[in-house]
């Protein structure tokens, strides 16, 4: 074994060791890659390879993904995005960006499967050797996901040569894969490389590992070695305890990012129905409103993707925010005492609203663009990844609701609110402005919603009916906390959020909803407000 | 405890070592009271001592934490609803008047009138000549004859207390509570009141909860004097405005 | 309001029940004649579209009864109506889909076209029956009615009230929207049911069958309208006004309030049942949009321009803003939803008794509705 390896080794890196280096050896190959035949890419391939440049992996990618093309007129290869009436091009070795191309004007460089299999290997082998672990440990991912024996003297050679723990792991994954699944592999090494599957974190290995436990049509295993099936079904067994395991986080993970939306969607409408006493039925709209200044912000720095959503932040907090000062001085002031009118009142400014954003953008749903360093996700390992995009919106979240507490608890607003929440008259006798506060709180309660739509713009498409997703939801969230309880929110969103996500599996998605209805109307019945509900004499019924 | 008042006497309400705590604040604690069929009573105390969750208890609207409340020595009171107990004979007026505006006042003492309160009843229900004559009989009582068919929320403030405390006497309750009839109503109508309350006591048991001292002195009963939601003191006005610690808490300031 | 002697005749004295009766009657009358007698190039002649319009107009007149019933006399505010309303449709368009048989696409004797389609054996069971006019009928009464009954018995026992109710009843109606849009359901999903052919063996697409469906509508609207006036005109109705203006008191008074809720809800309820499934054989088709929020708020509003508590109101309310919305909707999409919306506003704001109350001058309506207003505060 070890003289083969070393054997492998130094094969390898007569191999690799090509006198061809850096960027400068790519333009020959280029410009030789639109006429070679087959054959002859192979090897301009492998030769691409021996650069080791950044700039050769992109084009080793671009060809397997269909999108290397060359120019007719030059013969010059570009990288080409499909664009209206036609292609956008960019040079291939240099990046300039070449316009425009029409459909006939470039042609793409095409390979078979063979070469296809080959570039696979390439690419693989280049990303093994790159000096970022996360890169190493992905390439070393790709190979589990798909081995091939073709992909094994790359594996053992960086074996060899890995020092850090984590990437060797995946490698020695990798190795094991390959051995399981190659044909010439003998019994002891299968059972030796299934033993090593059985230890790992990831759930592309289970796939391998549960080809061993096949059966037939007559309940016979597929797998003569009877040795090998039991040791496949030993290592089955704990992949798919840790396999459950990470599901539950997963889920967990999907129902506190689902419970922060709702936190999000919802704390508003807690508060001004706590310190008011109605019920904001435009709220969704607000929320659409934070979605569209999100949508507008990006459209004005077009440029400045990652920090325009930064930007909208506080402008869709004020903008939403004026509008519900506007909306209370104008319309809800006059309806005091009289929550069902407010509630159509609202109603009526939240069908207006919508109408309007129809007007101004079009009813067609706009997307937001994610910034770069909100794409993407955290791979914690094989069995378990969570996208960055959610895992933001979550830390965001609680920090809006952290500020909240700050501002009920340590300003003057914030007392004179829960005053107003507590005993409306005793609060206005002891000299608080309850008109104000009730303006501010309208106002709060709108900017939240609106800064709730700019993590929804994050999530899903920004279109006028947005809120309406939503606003039944934030209802539900109001029903079951109570109100005039931060916590209560907190509780209620992260319940709900979690009961949603743990019951989609079981009964899907809708029915999931349609049951947390159904409890939420059983639930009011032994608390009629909410779980956290302020109790007192002073509470009218 | 229950065999010990019945062997005593008769009580229309009693109530012992009532408690009850809303988010940590004791509205009520270990409270007793006794009222005795016929007696007029006035129930004193500073804003916050227990006067309306009293209320609130007796009439089913809030249940205690602790304690007894029986009706009549027998019928325990937190385990019925408000109409059931409306039903027993215990009628409340309101501190904030509270008629049916929207009715005529001929109506609202149509609805309170003592009789079934079914469903199916209300649906086919025709006034009897019986009803009729009790109606005029509170009409009596109570005054307002001239605005019979006008409606309810075109009365006067001190009207509106008339006709509620009308409604309570349509219900033939054997005991009323009455919760700061008083307060704004002008010196003729709340002499008038005094005679009124008076006037029905002996036949009705009565209980006044009141801020205003004139009035309770007019009314001329026993009174209770409730701090932090127990009974401070009682006895007739002049000696409980003797009482030391009432004088403290209440009186003298 | 109290109505001395037999009731009927009483009903018939008041000036405003016999105009709204009496209106109703000729429109009865007139437009199936005109549409039936008079040629198509007469002037005089109304299209079978018109009919078909109208006949949908008197159906959310009926419906819109139904939520003044209860929020009008008791102050229940109802967001989910059209979900009764819906189910009256769906138990309607069951019969209608088990009329159609083999005449189908698929040809199918006993199984609706969209159960061939989905691969289903065999009728689901809560299909049974449905070709039988009777049990249908039935069923229209008893789902909305049952459904009514539990959902009213739980929350006005536990004193579920005022904005909390609204948000629930709309909750109720968004699940039943999302669990009839499920195809797994068997009420025909995002398509609902259509295609009908033909109700008691008379071809719904004759003008004869239409113009029968028409006077059909506007008799039980009427007698939708004598059943509503006779419950609020009894002393059943005086404790509904109650319950609206002073709920603590009327409890303290000895009535069950939930009793009074619960009976007037089912009543509405099952008038609302009975509007859907009129609708449903005019217009030709039920799906789950019926279901949607949006719809039950609609009603609200017909019921809000009308003024809420008289009845006639309601339908006048509800006749005037749906012909707004075929108008506007067709002249100028664009602006409905404005238009839609800004009713809602200056309603609330500047109309609290409706369009009935521009017309009523009376000092002491003023003075009432001013001390509503603050009333409705406690």
């Amino acid at each position: 074994m070890r003289v083969l390896a070393s054997l492998m080794l130094i094969f390898f890196s007569c191999l690799m060791v090509q006198p061809s280096w850096g960027d400068g050896g790519l333009e020959p190959l280029l410009d030789k890659l639109p006429t070679a035949s087959f054959r002859e890419k192979s090897a301009l391939f492998s030769r691409i390879a021996d650069t080791r440049s950044e700039n050769g992996l992109a084009i080793l990618r671009a060809v397997a993904s269909g999108d290397l093309y060359y120019r007719k007129s030059d013969r010059r290869t570009v990288f080409a995005t499909r664009d209206e009436g036609g292609y956008a091009i960019t040079d291939s070795l240099t990046g300039e960006e070449l316009g425009v191309a029409g459909r006939r004007d470039v042609k793409k460089i095409t390979i078979n499967n063979a070469l296809r299999g080959e570039l696979k290997q390439l690419i693989a082998g280049f990303k093994l050797k790159s000096d970022k672990t996360s890169e190493r440990i992905e390439a070393a991912r790709s190979i589990i996901n798909d081995p091939s024996v073709d992909l094994m003297p790359l594996v053992s050679k960086a074996i060899e040569e890995e020092t850090n723990t984590d990437v060797r792991a995946v490698l020695d994954l990798a190795e094991a894969a390959i051995i399981v699944t190659d044909k010439s592999s003998t019994v002891a090494q299968k059972k030796a490389a299934l033993s090593v599957l059985g230890e790992a974190t990831d759930s592309n290995v289970i796939g391998l590992v549960s080809r061993f436990t096949l059966k037939d049509s007559d309940g016979n295993y597929l797998e003569k070695e009877a040795e090998l099936v039991s040791s496949a079904e030993k290592a089955l067994e704990t992949l798919k305890a840790k396999q459950s395991f990470y599901d539950l986080i997963q889920n967990l993970f999907f129902g506190v990012s689902l419970g922060s939306v709702l936190l999000l969607t919802a704390v508003g409408l807690a508060i001004t129905f706590g310190v008011m006493g109605v019920i904001n039925m435009a709220h969704g709209e607000m929320i659409m409103i934070g979605a569209y200044a999100t949508y507008t912000v990006q459209l004005l720095m077009p440029n400045m993707i990652g920090t325009s959503i930064l930007v909208a932040i506080p402008v869709a907090f004020l903008v939403s925010g004026l509008m519900g000062v506007l909306i209370e001085r104008l319309v809800i002031r006059h309806l005091y005492g009289r929550p069902l009118e407010t509630l159509l009142a609202t109603f009526g400014l939240s069908l207006v609203l919508q109408q309007l954003v129809r007007s101004i953008y079009s009813p067609l749903n706009r997307s937001v663009i994610t910034p770069d360093w909100m794409s993407g996700s955290w791979a914690v390992n094989g069995m378990l990844s969570l996208t960055f995009n959610r895992l933001y919106i979550i830390v965001f979240s609680f920090l809006v609701l952290f500020a909240l507490i700050m501002l009920m608890k340590k300003t003057s607003f914030g007392l004179q609110m829960r005053a107003v929440t507590l005993n409306r008259k005793m609060a206005s006798s002891m000299g608080i402005k309850t008109g104000w506060i009730d303006a501010m709180t309208f106002g709060l309660g709108s900017g939240i919603a609106g800064v709730a739509g700019v993590a929804l713009s994050q999530l899903t498409n920004v279109g006028p009916n947005l809120g309406q997703a939503y606003i039944i939801d934030s209802f539900m969230v109001v029903v079951f906390g109570g109100v005039g309880n931060l916590f209560g929110t907190l509780f209620a969103a992260m319940s709900l959020g979690m009961a949603n996500k743990f019951m989609e599996p079981m009964a899907g998605a809708v029915l999931a909803k349609i049951m947390i209805l159904v409890f939420i109307i059983l639930f009011i019945q032994k608390w009629p407000r909410g779980l956290f509900a302020i109790k007192g004499r002073f509470v009218e019924d | 405890m229950i065999s010990n008042i019945s062997l005593q006497e008769k009580t229309v309400l009693y109530l012992n070592g009532v408690s009850k705590t809303f988010d940590g604040f004791k509205a009520i604690n270990n409270l007793n009271l006794i009222i005795k069929p016929g007696e007029l009573r006035a129930i004193i105390g500073p804003n916050g001592a227990g006067k309306t969750t009293m209320m609130d208890i007796i009439t089913g609207k809030t249940r205690p934490d602790t304690g007894d409340v029986y009706f009549n020595n027998e019928v325990d009171l937190t385990r019925y609803t408000e109409a059931e107990i409306a039903n027993m004979g215990i009628g409340r007026k309101f501190q904030k008047p509270t008629v049916i505006e929207t009715l005529t006042v001929f109506e609202n003492l149509e609805l309170a009138l003592a009789g079934d309160r079914k469903v199916r009843d209300s649906l086919f229900f025709s006034l009897s000549g019986q009803g009729l004559a009790r109606i005029d009989e509170v009409f009596e009582v109570v005054g307002l004859g001239e605005k019979r068919n006008a409606m309810a929320g075109s009365l006067a403030h001190g009207q509106k207390q008339r006709l509620e405390i009308g409604m309570l006497l349509a219900q033939k309750p054997q005991l009323l509570l009455i919760d700061e009839p008083a307060a704004g109503m002008t010196d003729e109508e709340t002499a008038n009141l005094s005679a009124l309350l008076k006037s029905i006591a002996g036949e009705h048991s009565v209980v006044v909860v009141e801020h205003d001292m004139e009035f309770v002195r007019s009314l001329d009963s026993t009174v209770t004097v409730l701090h932090e939601g127990s009974v401070l003191a009682e006895g007739p006005l002049s000696k409980v405005q003797e009482n030391e610690r009432v004088i403290e808490v209440y009186l003298g300031r | 309001m109290t109505y001395q002697g037999p009731f009927l005749s009483a009903l018939l004295g008041e000036r405003s029940s016999r105009w709204f009766l009496a209106v109703l009657a000729v429109v009865a009358v007139a437009v199936p004649l005109m549409n039936l007698v008079f040629p198509q190039d007469s002037a005089l002649h109304v299209s079978t579209y018109t009919v078909t319009l109208v006949g949908k107009y008197l159906c959310y007149a009926m419906l819109a009864l139904a939520v003044d019933l209860i929020w009008g006399y008791c102050g229940i505010l109802s967001l989910g109506h059209g979900a009764f309303f819906a189910l009256g449709g769906y138990a309607m368009g069951m019969y209608l889909m088990r009329q159609i048989g083999d005449r189908g696409v698929y040809g199918d004797p006993v199984l609706p076209d969209f159960m061939v389609f989905l691969n289903w054996q065999e009728l689901p069971w809560f299909w049974q029956g449905f070709d039988q006019f009777w049990f249908a009928a039935l069923m229209i009464l008893l789902v909305p009615g049952t459904l009514a009954f539990i959902f009213g018995w739980l929350a006005f026992r536990s004193r579920v009230t005022g904005v909390y109710f609204s948000i629930i009843t709309q909750a109720l109606t968004y699940a039943l929207m999302l669990a009839f849009f499920r195809n797994e359901m068997g009420f025909g999903g995002n398509n609902g049911l259509t295609d009908f052919k033909d109700i008691l063996g008379f071809d719904l697409q004759t003008d004869s069958t239409r113009c029968a469906l028409f006077v059909i509508s506007a008799v039980l609207l009427a007698a939708a309208f004598v059943l509503c006036k006779w419950l609020t005109a009894s002393k059943f109705g005086r404790v509904l006004v109650a319950v609206r203006d002073a709920e603590s008191r009327t409890r303290f008074m000895g009535y069950r309030v939930e009793h009074y809720k619960l009976f007037v809800f089912v009543v509405s309820a099952l008038i609302a049942g009975v509007a859907g499934a009129l609708y449903v054989p005019q217009v030709g088709i039920i799906n789950p949009g019926e279901f949607s929020p949006i719809n039950s708020i609609e009603i609200i509003i017909w019921v809000a321009i009308g003024g809420r508590g008289t009845l006639y109101g309601a339908v006048i309310g509800a006749v005037l803003v749906n012909y707004g919305k075929t108008y506007f909707t067709a002249a100028f999409p664009d602006l409905w939803l404005f238009f839609l919306g800004g009713l809602f506003v200056v309603t609330t704001l500047y109309l609290p008794k409706g369009v009935k109350g521009l017309v009523a001058d009376s000092g002491l309506l003023r003075k009432l509705m001013a001390s509503r207003r603050s009333e409705a505060g406690g």
